[in-house]
């Protein structure tokens, strides 16, 4: 009787995810911010943002002197994990560029200064996928109110355990290939750790926030924050090992502001991989 | 017959430790998400196969905790049917309350997402359920019927203190561990380069906290078996606990040891809980048997049962 509740609600939850990802599809993490009036559901209250008038932030976020290498990951825990990964793996800690310098995995985002503005909430989920026994994107951002959709495309059993401090906290198992659900933050919180408990070297992180200024860096070490209102706005950089680091800046109508966020590398670290 | 299945469940129990002390240490406490289920099917049903990863310790820990519990009611049912002393038969009913709410502490914090109130007293429990099933072997053993005891009120004293010594340093180690204070203070035998830390913070406080109880510990120890050589170094049941407590606590302190400078190392870190279980039971069989005088001989009790 409870195997075939289970069985039930299963069936229950992959038929109200897959009716999620039908209206709304998929969306891969981006090194560029989203538009503000993007999706449907206009906010009561505040003032829009006039996209004619908006500027931008973009730059490069760089580490100053070599990371520690990523630790390696044995993955023996899980015979289909190993068939899945014939190569040496590693964390995704220090994702270093080709220049030894420029870093990827960076969450930029706006921190404060942009008033009472209102946006929508999108509608279109964000997406996490348990893919190869990783995480993917690793860090990536998404709004209050948004679903994300989780998604499990491995055969293999995986369980999704985020450990927020500003939201709630949800550990939920998928164990059949293909399994998806949905969840919504409800308060803005940068960031929202991911860990998988069967898979320890499986983790990610995810920027929450109640506007849509927010970008991750890209393999050059590179983001985009568009469509920014005037204005005078501090702008955080977020690394999961580096910590954070913050800038002021000021955009005028239609400008396009360039910074640089440069973290230093812990001391002691000899090496990348 | 009854005193063998008692040893065998204590057997057991040592192996439950050690399986709960790897769920700990591999960081699965929450690689299984439901209880009493194992990923929506019944626990028992749930493929070897699909235990993978942090799911062979946590599932692993569930079985191993089932069958414990089924041999525990064996016990209790055993007690109740076949042992003449009443309170014999009660603790036997104690045993089994003590393995049902310690499974039901362990679905809580696994529904609850290991809250460390929880995580420490499902690990506190799991102490007081191994001192009732060793006290149990202790109680129906050949040597209780046959053996009268010395009459010592230091002894007693001393015996009892050290026990509870022991268990509260327990208590403070399980708090360590899931406070994830471990690593606090990550040297040793300095505390960042000092005999004590030159900083602090919750968890470097219970750190710190650990590693003076195991002194104190050790020196209650160390006293105990001293005492017993001196004072009563004929009396075997006495003289043979207080030489291995000495052989475990100074085991235990190595574990602890390398528990730090191996940054917690998943078989020296569990090795170290299941050691602290066994230093606290053997400090209790000689506290029990301390007390041994003033408990009438099982016969009598018959005898005026009869």
């Amino acid at each position: 009787m409870r195997l075939r509740n289970a069985w039930v609600g299963c069936a229950v939850a992959v038929a109200l995810a897959a009716s999620v990802a039908a209206c709304g599809g998929s969306k891969e993490a981006s090194n560029t911010s989203a538009e503000p009036g993007g999706g449907a559901g206009a906010a009561a209250g505040g003032q829009k943002v006039d996209t004619a008038t908006a500027g931008e932030v973009k730059g490069t976020v760089t580490v100053d002197g070599a990371v520690p290498k990523n630790e390696p990951i044995k993955m023996n825990a899980d015979p289909v994990c190993v068939q899945q990964n014939k190569t040496p793996q590693f964390q995704e800690t220090y994702m270093v560029g080709s220049d030894g310098k420029s870093l990827a995995n960076v969450f930029v985002y706006v921190k404060d200064g942009l008033g009472n503005y209102v946006y929508d909430t999108p509608t279109e989920p964000a997406k996490i996928d348990q893919q190869n026994c990783r995480y993917h994107p690793h860090v990536f951002g998404m709004r209050v109110g948004q679903p994300l959709e989780i998604v499990n495309s491995d055969p293999t059993l995986h369980n999704i355990h985020a450990m927020p401090k500003s939201n709630q906290e949800f550990n939920n198992g998928q164990p059949i290939q293909g399994m998806k659900m949905t969840h919504t933050f409800t308060a803005k919180e940068v960031m929202v750790p991911f860990k998988c408990d069967v898979h320890g070297w499986m983790n990610a992180y995810v920027g929450v926030l109640d506007h849509p200024y927010y970008a991750v860096t890209d393999a050059d070490g590179k983001f985009d924050i568009k469509t920014l209102p005037p204005g005078t706005y501090t702008i955080e950089a977020w690394h999961e090992k580096l910590g954070t680091t913050t800038q002021s800046v000021t955009v005028g109508q239609k400008e396009t502001k360039e910074i640089t966020f440069t973290f230093k590398a812990p001391a002691g670290a000899t090496a990348t991989n | 017959m009854l005193h063998k299945y008692s040893r065998f469940v204590v057997a057991c129990t040592v192996l439950l430790i050690l399986a709960g002390s790897f769920v700990t240490s591999t960081d699965s406490g929450l690689s299984v998400p439901d209880w009493p289920t194992t990923y929506g099917q019944n626990m028992f049903t749930f493929p070897y196969s699909k235990m993978v990863g942090g799911i062979f310790y946590e599932h692993g820990h569930r079985l191993i905790a089932s069958t414990v519990g089924v041999l525990t009611i064996g016990l209790a049912v055993w007690l109740w049917l076949a042992e003449p002393r009443r309170w014999m038969r009660w603790l036997g009913v104690a045993a089994l309350g003590a393995i049902v709410a310690q499974g039901v502490l362990g679905g809580l914090t696994v529904l609850f997402f290991l809250p460390p109130a929880v995580s420490t007293a499902h690990a506190g429990l799991a102490e007081i359920f191994f001192c009732i099933t060793v006290a149990i072997a202790v109680f129906t053993s050949p040597g209780w019927a046959a053996n009268t005891g010395v009459d010592d009120a230091t002894l007693r004293r001393l015996t009892t203190l050290t026990t509870v010594l022991v268990y509260a340093q327990i208590l403070v180690g399980a708090t360590m561990r899931h406070t994830g204070a471990g690593l606090a203070i990550p040297d040793f035998p300095w505390m960042f380069g000092h005999v004590v830390p030159d900083h602090w913070s919750a968890k470097i406080a219970v750190h710190f906290a650990h590693r003076v109880g195991a002194l104190v510990v050790a020196l209650a120890i160390v006293s105990t078996s001293v005492y017993v050589w001196r004072r009563h170094g004929d009396r075997m049941e006495l003289t043979r606990p207080a030489t291995l407590i000495l052989f475990l606590v100074g085991v235990q302190v190595m574990l602890g040891a390398f528990t730090v400078l191996s940054r917690r190392d998943v078989w020296i870190n569990s090795l170290h809980v299941v050691c602290g279980a066994l230093v606290l039971t053997t400090s209790l069989v000689i506290t029990l048997r301390a007390y041994r005088v003033r408990f009438r001989a099982p016969q009598q009790r018959l005898g005026v049962a009869a």
